[in-house]
């Protein structure tokens, strides 16, 4: 068995920096095929900027990151390979204004994966009615409210047919009522057994459904464990003090 | 537990409508207000009723001569008598169908491809790139068949479209080049770019024009003397790049960086990432800065006659230094500006409605 097959996604003692700040420090993450990761952390701390770098929307400067039996490089064709296998959610949707709905979710197959019109039409259709919004297809992004957009562009991601899918705070920008319309779609789709790596400070969906926590600190990972152990026994004082604060009231 | 329900929405209260109200609220609101409608309306009195009677009322529009002008107002036969020569400047007279048709074929395109719902708009914006600069190139210079009509007889309106819109289309593809150029992550395209738009931006109109002119031949050995025309084109098609380049920097800029990244989180490649979701939203907040950068190229064109081509202005211009129509200075430039106005003036218009319809309500 190698590496490639157990895990989906390595990473082997990556560092970042901007300039002379060191983000990332000796991280170290393998993810297996249908896991479910949650990261929490202060602001900070690094949790963004290591999903970031996993579809290389941020680059590292050293160790490996292996992705699906690719290695991540600057080979443009890598990290063309990458992104087509890798969806991702932003927490300001990045939804193309100009394009409708359907054609925010049928651009990338039609124009990455050289799909058929109608084919991709089809598919996207498909996952609107999966995200429960079939009949804004033909709405721009402007028109819908943030949890919708959100959703639509969980879709969009999901269209691509992703063999993972990263959450970059995907609830931190959405009104208090609308925080639970997307939090279920993710609820769904990991129940379906799509890997996912969520960067999210819901503390209730990590509970449910993660498979594994992981607190980041000062560009670390701190601590990561199963849900159960994490929320109940945090091994280091940091991940106590931050569970005090966020869980606190 | 109590229900509850939402208050009805009502219409707003009607106060004062009607051009009634908007007077009263907008001219007449108070003492102070109602002194400067009043001295507004007097001044404009005093100065357009006499400007009506002398452009229009008192005018005289039919003749052959100084002669046939004896009402007192403006002389309009000095313009109608030269009609031809404000359009055509020296082209020969029996082929005037031939930049009639040109231009005939030119407004049905343009029309055709900003109507919205018509059929064929693909074909036909392929043909008008590829087929209409052919067909035209040929009607207005010759070629198959027609008489070859050299480019020192073309002037007046004629050859200030022909400049202006030469100058817009090639214009508007190289600027969004040099400003993705410009923008590039590769030090050496980046470094050309820079040093081109600088260069070209730095640079007097004028200067580029004259030295185009006069300069260049002395370069060439002789023989290959490019045409005159040609070369006061290519000076305004770099001067103007490097402008629209500005413009379209600008507007990528103002995109936000999650545009960008979820066009490259998705695998789109860079020309798609650009062509697919960058540049259709980046034009779109750039028009009225690529409109006010064509108004002023449309308006420069006049200045080719540094180099001794007579655009409409000089046409104007030279028809004024005529013995036998002296004193007419008002008519001959009222004129030229008109002309000069109307195109400016449908280019704000169009894209003052292209904005509209171009709205998507939400901008990312």
């Amino acid at each position: 068995m190698t590496n490639e097959q157990e895990f989906i996604i390595t990473l082997n003692n990556v560092n970042k920096w901007y300039g002379q700040f060191h983000v990332l420090k000796d991280i170290n993450l393998n993810v297996k095929v249908g896991e479910r990761i949650v990261i929490c952390g202060p602001s900070g701390s690094g949790k963004s900027t290591m999903i970031r770098c996993i579809n290389h929307l941020e680059e590292h400067q050293e160790g490996d990151i292996v992705v699906d039996g690719v290695v991540l490089n600057n080979d443009l064709k890598n990290i063309g390979q990458i992104r087509k296998e890798v969806g991702m959610v932003f927490q300001h949707f990045n939804l193309f204004p100009h394009l409708t709905v359907l054609q925010n979710c049928t651009l990338a197959p039609i124009w990455v994966r050289k799909m058929p019109q109608k084919e991709a039409e089809a598919i996207a259709m498909k996952y609107l009615e999966r995200v429960k919004i079939p009949e804004q297809a033909n709405k721009f992004p402007g028109q819908l409210s943030g949890g919708q957009q959100q959703r639509v562009a969980i879709a969009r991601s999901l269209c691509m047919n992703p063999r993972v899918m990263l959450f970059d705070e995907p609830t931190s920008a959405l009104d208090p009522e609308m925080i639970k319309e997307v939090l279920d779609v993710m609820v769904e789709l990991a129940q379906e057994g799509m890997t996912m790596l969520c960067v999210t400070h819901e503390m209730g969906f990590a509970k449910k459904v993660a498979d594994r926590v992981i607190f980041m600190d000062a560009g670390q990972i701190v601590e990561e464990n199963e849900p159960e152990e994490f929320f109940n026994n945090p091994q280091s004082d940091r991940t106590k003090l931050f569970l005090s604060q966020v869980l606190g009231h | 537990m109590e229900k509850f329900t939402p208050i009805e929405s009502r219409p707003a209260p009607l106060v004062e409508v009607g051009i009634i109200g908007w007077m009263r609220r907008n001219l007449f609101s108070s003492i102070p207000n109602t002194l400067v409608t009043l001295f507004t309306a007097y001044m404009l009195w005093i100065v357009l009723v006499p400007f009506i009677n002398w452009a229009f009322i008192s005018s005289d529009w039919f003749g052959t001569s100084r002669e046939d002008c004896s009402s007192g107002g403006a002389c309009w036969v000095f313009v109608t008598v030269r009609w031809n020569l404000f359009m055509y400047g020296f082209y020969p007279e029996d082929s005037y169908w031939r930049p009639n048709l040109a231009f005939i074929l030119l407004i049905v395109t343009i029309a055709w491809l900003s109507i919205p719902n018509l059929p064929f708009k693909k074909w036909v914006g392929i043909a008008a790139i590829t087929v209409y600069p052919v067909v035209a190139y040929t009607l207005l210079y010759g070629g198959f068949g027609l008489e070859v009509i050299p480019t020192h007889r073309w002037g007046g309106l004629m050859l200030t479209l022909v400049l202006a819109l030469i100058g817009i289309v090639a214009a508007i593809p190289i600027g969004i080049l040099l400003a993705l150029g410009r923008r590039s992550e590769m030090p050496v395209i980046k470094m050309v770019c820079v040093i081109f738009i600088e260069f070209w931006r730095g640079v007097p109109l004028i200067t580029i024009l004259f030295m185009a002119s006069v300069m260049l031949p002395l370069f060439f050995a002789g023989g290959t003397d490019a045409d005159k025309l040609m070369r006061a084109l290519i000076g305004i098609i770099m001067f103007q790049s490097a402008y629209m380049a500005e413009v379209v920097r600008g507007g990528l800029q103002a995109l936000s960086k999650g545009q960008f990244e979820g066009a490259d989180a998705l695998g789109l490649s860079y020309w798609q990432k650009m062509n697919l979701v960058v540049l259709p939203q980046a034009l779109k907040i750039m028009i009225p800065g690529i409109v006010n950068t064509l108004i002023s190229l449309f308006k420069d064109t006049s200045l080719i006659v540094i180099i001794g081509l007579l655009d409409v202005l000089g046409m104007v211009r030279q028809a004024l230094s005529d013995p036998a129509w002296l004193g007419y200075p008002a008519e001959g430039y009222l004129f030229a500006a008109f002309m000069f106005w109307i195109f400016c003036f449908s280019m704000s218009r169009y894209s003052i409605y292209l904005e509209d319809r171009l709205n998507t309500g939400h901008r990312n």
